[in-house]
């Protein structure tokens, strides 16, 4: 299979952007990926965009440059980003175009996302009661898990209170504000387990990736970004996932651990050579747990390894060096093209205060989201 | 008292002394599901027949809901919003049924717990019916 670069990468800070469209935010972001690559917007070839809350976020073109490519809009729940970047890379891989982009942008209302439950195949009670709520799958699954594997309330809040940390050396990032572990702790709880301050919110932003085949890169840069491999998948049946009435009796793996695995297998590279870690922390239980099914660690080994300091900018397994979801927010659509350009930033040696010593040269992003579907991406130097 | 209807029709038996989940399962692989659906989660096929599901199972994850969900949730909010329980309750050999729980402190919710189905009183609708819909309660 033909090696893909990334050539350029760019974001519009995430936050609250008062008058500032979503468009406006992706076409800062791109410009900005234009400038890192060194190219023109009429350079570029075709294009894929991700958005929840716009309908046709190509429309950026009216603020780029109507050039005439193929512009392909994309939704995929909250693995909408890695949607984007995998077929983005595989209009690569089929040969027609040489240079191109995946953007994301969002700006979303303030609070829990809603949304109709028969849109997502669920009946239109499961609302009605109060069960169609995203944070509440987020509590049970992180509330089982502790029970099944022996995590403590305080490893929750040490996650939390990392990824608040990171965030403060980020200057793109939503929530600067370092938060302690009571502070964390003693916020209201929404959904038990979890409390106020180790959920990420809703936000908005932008992020895009140019991408090249691989033997093209140096003529953009003198330090390309390969895309190793990148992997979407979804729920099969017995998964534990958001938004279900019911599971069968039967369980299985979930998407995430689906996508991890296809992802190392394409990749050829196994969690032990991964230097720098972006995970999807929708909440600080979500960490934990993806920690385990993207393969870094067993269940329950999360206990020793975060008391540790394991997953520190200065730890051996260093995860959301840039402040996560938590720190950021989650513009869906834009999130996990976020999570690439930090990796890129680590790989080049330019994330400066929050740079992971030691010449990072392999980095894994992953997303997931409703209704069960996940997303990963291996990338190296 | 006011009159009560059902929070929807095919959800559980209703009205009845001693109600129950109304599910289906397939005449091809027997996997049950709940609601009822058309067609089956993992044949693909359309050979699904209505089961009763069994009224107690136990607790197999749990959360609380501490605060009102966003639309469309039709409880009540701001100050008559009531914290609720919410989890999932393994019938055995059936199906695992997510659930409102009558109890929602921490301290008296456990995993692996006896519960039973109930019905409950959920709102009152525009017209003035009182609206009924299932939760599962710890088996005392």
């Amino acid at each position: 299979m033909m090696d893909v670069a990334i050539v350029g990468t760019g974001l519009h800070p995430f936050g609250r952007f008062p008058g500032m469209t979503a468009i406006e935010m992706g076409a800062v972001a791109i410009r900005a990926a234009l400038a890192d690559a060194g190219v023109q917007w009429r350079d570029i070839e075709f294009a894929f965009a991700g958005s929840y809350e716009v309908d046709n976020p190509d429309a950026v073109v009216a603020l780029m440059g109507l050039t005439g490519i193929p512009f392909t809009d994309v939704y995929n729940g909250c693995a909408t980003a890695a949607s984007a970047l995998t077929l983005a890379a595989n209009t690569i891989r089929l040969g027609d175009h040489r240079l191109g982009i995946a953007v994301g942008m969002d700006k979303h209302p303030p609070g829990a996302f809603g949304a109709d439950p028969r849109l997502y195949a669920c009946p239109e009670w499961y609302g009605e009661v109060g069960q169609f709520v995203t944070t509440k799958f987020f509590g049970m699954k992180i509330n089982k898990y502790m029970h099944d594997h022996g995590i403590s309330p305080r490893t929750l809040a040490r996650v939390a209170a990392k990824n608040y940390r990171n965030g403060s050396l980020n200057p793109n990032a939503f929530r600067r504000k370092p938060l302690s572990e009571e502070e964390i702790l003693g916020s209201p709880y929404l959904n038990y387990p979890l409390t106020q301050y180790m959920f990420c919110a809703p936000d908005e932003g932008a992020a895009a990736v140019i991408l090249c085949p691989a033997e093209d890169a140096h003529k953009y840069t003198d330090s390309p970004i390969y895309l190793r491999a990148t992997t979407v998948r979804t729920r099969r049946l017995g998964a534990f996932e958001v938004h279900h009435p019911w599971l069968p009796i039967e369980q299985t793996v979930g998407p995430t651990v689906d996508a991890s695995r296809a992802a190392y297998e394409m990749a050829g590279i196994g969690p032990e050579d991964v230097d720098v870690i972006q995970l999807q922390d929708t909440d600080a239980g979500a960490e934990v747990i993806h920690l385990a099914e993207n393969g870094f660690c067993a269940d329950g080994d999360q206990e020793a390894l975060i008391a540790d300091g394991a997953t520190e900018i200065d730890g051996p397994l260093p995860v959301n060096t840039d402040g996560g979801l938590i720190a950021n927010g989650e513009p869906v659509g834009a999130s996990g093209l976020r999570q690439v350009h930090e990796i890129a930033l680590q790989l080049r040696g330019r994330a400066g205060e929050r740079q992971v010593p030691g010449n990072p040269k392999v980095g894994y992003t992953q997303l997931y989201g409703a209704p069960g579907t996940a997303g990963v991406s291996i990338l190296s130097i | 008292m006011s009159p009560e209807r059902a929070i929807a029709d095919g959800v559980f038996t209703w009205p009845s002394d001693d109600p129950q989940l109304i599910g289906s399962k397939c005449a091809d692989c027997g996997i049950v599901t709940f609601p009822t659906q058309d067609s089956c989660p993992r044949c693909g096929t359309t050979a699904m027949e209505e089961h009763l599901l069994a009224r107690r199972g136990t607790l197999w994850a749990w959360t609380t809901q501490s605060f009102p969900p966003p639309a469309p949730y039709a409880g009540p909010t701001g100050k008559d919003f009531v914290p609720f329980g919410v989890g999932y309750v393994e019938l055995p050999g059936e199906v695992k049924v997510e659930s409102r729980l009558t109890e929602s402190d921490p301290e008296k919710l456990a995993h692996g717990m006896e519960m039973e189905l109930v019905l409950v009183p959920f709102r009152t609708d525009d017209d003035g019916n009182e609206v009924v819909t299932f939760a599962f309660r710890p088996v005392e």
